[in-house]
């Protein structure tokens, strides 16, 4: 079951996206979190971050949207508090990292360096709920590379770059990345969105707009997966709206090495356990002997 | 607190309102430690338009029959298929969640439990619980009218029981806040209900100097802290009223401004 993200060992493709997993610990009661191929925790920056104010969530068809605005601790509490409870969790701990310039986002990539049980960072440069970074540089080739340039001359181990759907062409923003050192992309974040309570006549969230995920975005994000596969030679992760081991399975037939679970953990917090059974089951019945056999296999 | 996620059997499911429905569940194992105050996660199937589980406050847990008690609301969607549940369903409960209230140290110690509408639900078992640790609790409950006054039969085993409605149907007429028994001073308050209603709770009781607890509602995803959607603002900055709340003491709160 085992995969490879740039230097990387997963015991298994089956990822938790950032910012539905907490630090892991909290789902710890419900399941066996070492089993996982990795678990991405919640975003952090260099300097604590409230977030956005209250309504910050609202449920949609098939999903919800969200507007949290990278609320953490930052990262120096991050490393003194929070990491010795999750450092020996035996599977890899990646830190979602995130800035509001290029300084911010080297500078927070460079303390999460220093921490020796971090296997790896995900850089975001698609978080659409803070108003300054986040998306801002995810949706240039130019601002990506150089975010990406930037945290690459701080951090030697495996960085990878979490994209944003909300441009043009994903592929550009992906060979942009990759073109600056990028170990990984994984792609997409949340889609920028809106609801509006019409009693009320006003915008459900605090920000008017928000990242909407969940299986609605599903086929957006499989579309998005397929074609950056087919653009980068470095490993894609996929992730958007996977709820079962099927759509793992879709996302890694499309070219995806490893898949990330993200709002689905909200609904069945041990999703992620059936979905390695299930890839597993999958690879089995289908006479493959690693899933690495069934990586970009779509035919057409 | 160890969490667990469970499938229960719904043993059965009244409507004791048009708007409200009492569902007990069962499980096969005795039921898990459950502390007042605390709530679950309930998934909903078969209801194409809800997405995420509903948070249920814990309205009472019956360890002779190993029951579980959720007062329901009908809200939305969701809800309203919780309301179609029938004796045998089986449903899938994340539980016990979030923080409890808070136990007084002195049993002689004046405690006013205060729900309005739906917020009586975290009360009824509050009540049980202080009954059974020997204090002798005060109830308040607050309704529109005399038909939306829930479970009032069940709180006189537990205490005295006191009575508004908006339009004066039955008890006082008026707000909690209007109440007689609310002038009276009181060691510890707890409160639950509409934010307007613990909100003026809370200034009075802040204003008095009585220890004031209340429970709030907001929208959640997850239930566990992972998610950071259902935040407060308090004086710690914003916490999650899932895994930090649903109980916070009035003190915390930034309600005074």
């Amino acid at each position: 079951m085992n995969v490879n993200i740039g230097n990387l060992e997963c015991k298994n493709p089956v990822m938790t996206a950032s910012g539905t997993f907490g630090y892991g610990v909290e789902y710890a009661d419900f399941m066996d979190i070492s089993c996982l191929g990795g678990i991405i925790v919640k975003g952090t920056t260099i300097q604590p971050r409230e977030g956005n104010d209250y309504p910050r969530m609202v449920e949609t068809s098939s999903g919800m949207l969200n507007a949290v605005g990278l609320q953490n601790k930052g990262a120096r509490y991050f490393s003194e508090h929070i990491y010795p409870a999750i450092k020996d969790i035996d599977t890899n701990v990646i830190v979602n990292v995130s800035g509001s310039s290029i300084e911010t986002y080297a500078e927070c990539a460079e303390v999460i360096a220093s921490l020796d049980h971090i296997s790896a960072i995900e850089v975001n440069i698609s978080c659409p709920n803070v108003k300054q970074g986040g998306m801002t540089f995810g949706v240039t080739s130019c601002g990506a590379a150089s975010v990406v340039k930037a945290v690459r001359k701080v951090y030697p181990k495996t960085m990878i770059v979490k994209l944003s759907p909300n441009v043009t062409d994903i592929t550009e923003i992906a060979k942009a990345v990759e073109g600056e050192g990028a170990d990984s992309v994984s792609l997409i974040n949340t889609l920028l969105g809106m609801a509006i309570n019409v009693e009320k006549r006003k915008p459900e969230l605090s920000t008017i707009t928000g990242g909407l995920s969940g299986p609605c975005v599903k086929p957006v994000a499989l579309r998005m997966v397929w074609q950056v596969f087919h653009s980068v030679k470095i490993p894609v992760i996929g992730l958007g709206g996977i709820c079962n081991w099927k759509d793992a399975v879709e996302f890694m037939l499309a070219g995806a090495t490893a898949i990330q679970i993200g709002t689905y953990n909200f609904i069945d917090p041990t999703v992620s356990v059936k979905v390695i059974a299930g890839i597993d089951d999958y690879c089995n019945r289908h006479g493959f002997k690693s899933v690495k056999e069934i990586i970009g296999t779509l035919e057409v | 607190m160890k969490k667990y996620i469970l499938d229960m059997m719904v043993n059965s499911n009244c409507r004791i309102h048009k708007n409200y429905c009492l569902l007990k569940l069962g499980t096969i194992d005795v039921l898990p430690e459950m502390l007042p105050g605390q709530f679950v996660e309930v998934k909903v199937d078969h209801s194409p338009s809800t997405f995420l589980r509903r948070p249920i406050s814990i309205n009472f847990v019956d360890r002779d029959t190993n029951e579980l008690w959720l007062l329901i609301q009908i809200v939305g969607d969701g809800t309203k298929q919780m309301a179609e549940y029938k004796p045998g369903d089986i449903i899938n409960v994340e539980l016990p969640l979030g923080n409890s209230f808070s136990i007084p140290g002195n049993r002689n110690d004046s405690l006013l439990l205060i729900g309005g509408g739906v917020g009586v639900a975290p009360m009824l078992y509050l009540g049980a619980f202080l009954r059974k640790q020997g204090f002798n609790p005060t109830f308040l409950l607050g309704a529109r009218s005399q038909e939306d006054v829930l479970q009032s039969d069940l709180f006189h085993q537990y205490g005295e029981v006191y009575i508004t409605t908006e339009n004066g149907s039955l008890g006082e007429k008026g707000f909690v806040t209007d109440h007689t028994i609310f002038q009276n001073s009181f060691d510890f308050i707890y409160a639950c209900g509409p934010k307007p209603m613990m909100m003026a709770v809370a200034k009075s009781a802040f204003q008095r100097n009585i220890v004031c607890e209340v429970s709030l509602e907001n929208k959640m995803a997850c239930g566990i802290g992972a998610c950071l959607c259902c935040i407060e603002k308090t004086t710690e900055g914003n916490v999650c009223v899932c895994s930090e709340g649903p109980v916070f003491n009035i003190k915390k709160l930034k309600w005074q401004n």
